[in-house]
């Protein structure tokens, strides 16, 4: 297997619990125990109200296309391979948004529209890494 | 509010004394060189600069630089907004009796540090490091072009009307001699450019050069005698919502540029309809297709239509980064500066063949990082 080379996430105290559970593929989230409202990254206090009491949540994975792109240059040699790549921002069915790639779709604007279903897939690309990409969903 | 409305003057701007590919100098020499010039301009000598701004680097690197000992000093940088920023707080400042006469200087080396091996460093506790970066999220081209599709999809905005922009863009810097781009293109030259970052083709994207630029600003009452007509400041303001672009509220508005515009007018007492002339951050086309819809100058959603025609051309009747702009004068990383410094020169009458006659009100807008950052200025004569 050829080495990868794009750019790895390194977890940190406050998104460790993100990256451990991709690696069981689960998508997590925060949740705010006092105002209630999900939201994305992870952080330790809510960015509504700045509360501390806050809880992870697994996402169910199924989302709506925001927005993409076809990107035609790899401004990190890694994805040299990949040009034309997608990349999105894909806002999940509890309300949050996430940048991710759209992957097992053609890079053509014709085949991708905006607001199709997609859900998560994982891709592990270290032993301790895994990123949640999207793909378009297989039902409804 | 009157705020801040006729508290001070821009009394001098320039850029360096080379703009365009640079392998020869480094970027602190072209703060320097713009500083040098700006000052000239200006009348004032080096010893009475007692406030510095900058973006990018550090205040402190500049002054050591520059040989100078300011007693306020501002390192904001949010992006290429910064400097605007840097207008108005240096006319709090002044308004305030904590400096006299501020300095605002930029340098950039965007073009040449490509082969200097510079990268900015990149801290991989932040979240760009493990919610961005991992998916090929690198520069501005593949950040600015998430927001495009999504405005050409909820609003039907069309790559034609997008080149439109470049296209007139590019008439006006045909008649700036410092711009680097003078060769006039067509939309189907824009159209057929290649793709950079979809929706993006080349041409809708800004260059990449290295560049100085840098604006002196003092009390309205010392602008008085000094070298050039003064050019007052009349209205200002900022604001940030976000740093990445995920986390953007709504793709196609800035909510941003709607408080700074909003803000700016205010002040200055005035409305779009009032504006000359306008100098709006064009790093990319959308990025001004965007502006001028969240600066009220047209509605939501219909930026595109506002700027068909080659309205924004010179003769149109929207005249509008008659510098030639970021898509084709010079773009070293952030253009910020170089609005202003295009805004002055309308208002002085020093723009000889693309000068817009009657121009006595400017407005200058810059947009920052991942349209995270705005700052409007508005510049008069009176
Ligand atoms: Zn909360």
């Amino acid at each position: 297997m050829a080495e990868y080379r794009k750019p790895i996430p390194i977890p940190s105290p406050e998104t460790a619990p993100f990256w451990e559970a991709s690696k069981k593929r689960e998508l997590l989230i925060q949740r705010c125990q006092e105002c209630g409202r999900f939201y994305f990254y992870p952080r330790p206090l809510c960015p509504h109200c700045l509360s501390p009491h806050v809880e992870w949540v697994r996402a169910s994975g199924r989302g709506t296309l925001y927005t993409y792109n076809i990107n035609y240059r790899a401004t990190y040699p890694g994805f040299a391979a990949d040009v034309p790549y997608v990349m999105a921002i894909v806002e999940l069915e509890e309300g949050v948004r996430l940048m991710t790639n759209l992957v097992d779709v053609k890079p053509d604007p014709d085949q991708i529209k905006i607001g199709m279903a997609v859900e998560v897939v994982f891709e592990d690309v270290t032993p301790d890494i895994s990123l949640p990409k999207f793909r378009p969903a297989s039902r409804g | 509010m009157d705020g801040l409305r006729r508290k001070v003057a821009l009394v001098g701007v320039d850029e360096s004394d080379e703009l365009g590919y640079l392998p020869h100098k480094v970027a602190l020499q072209l703060h320097a060189e713009a500083a040098r010039n700006a000052l000239a301009d200006a009348g004032l000598k080096k010893d009475e600069v007692d406030g510095l701004f900058t973006a990018g680097v550090s205040t402190a690197v500049v002054a050591e630089y520059l040989g100078l000992r300011p007693r306020y000093t501002d390192t904001t940088t949010v992006g290429g907004a910064s400097f605007l920023m840097h207008v108005e707080h240096a006319a709090a400042a002044i308004a305030a009796g904590l400096c006299q006469v501020a300095l605002i200087t930029h340098g950039q080396t965007g073009y040449s540090n490509r082969s200097r091996g510079v990268r900015p460093a990149v801290d991989p506790t932040l979240p760009a490091a493990q919610f961005e970066a991992p998916y090929g999220v690198a520069g501005p081209p593949s950040v600015y072009s998430l927001a495009c599709t999504r405005h050409m999809h909820q609003y039907g905005t069309t790559h034609h009307q997008l080149a439109e922009i470049a296209v007139a863009t590019r008439k006006w810097a045909t008649l700036n001699p410092k711009a680097m781009m003078r060769d006039p293109i067509t939309i189907e030259d824009v159209l057929n450019s290649r793709w950079i970052s979809y929706p993006f083709h080349l041409l809708d994207c800004c260059l990449v050069t290295d560049a100085g630029g840098a604006v002196v600003v003092t009390s309205a009452e010392r602008a008085r005698d000094l070298r050039k007509k003064p050019v007052y400041l009349l209205g200002c303001g900022e604001a940030h919502h976000h740093a990445l672009i995920s986390q953007m509220e709504d793709l196609t508005t800035m909510t941003a540029a709607q408080v700074s515009g909003k803000q700016a007018f205010q002040m200055a007492g005035l409305g779009p309809k009032d504006i000359h002339v306008a100098e709006v951050y064009d790093s990319f086309t959308y990025t001004v297709l965007m502006s001028l819809e969240d600066l009220g100058f047209c509605a939501k959603g219909e930026g595109g239509a506002f700027v068909s025609g080659q309205r924004t051309a010179p003769g149109g009747n929207f005249p509008l980064n008659t510098s030639g702009g970021g898509l084709s004068y010079t773009h070293p990383g952030m253009f910020g500066i170089f609005t202003i410094i295009e805004a002055v020169r309308q208002l002085r009458g020093e723009c000889g063949p693309r000068q817009v006659r009657g121009a006595q009100v400017v407005l200058c807008h810059g947009t920052g990082g991942s349209l995270s950052s705005a700052a409007t200025l508005i510049l008069g004569t009176g």
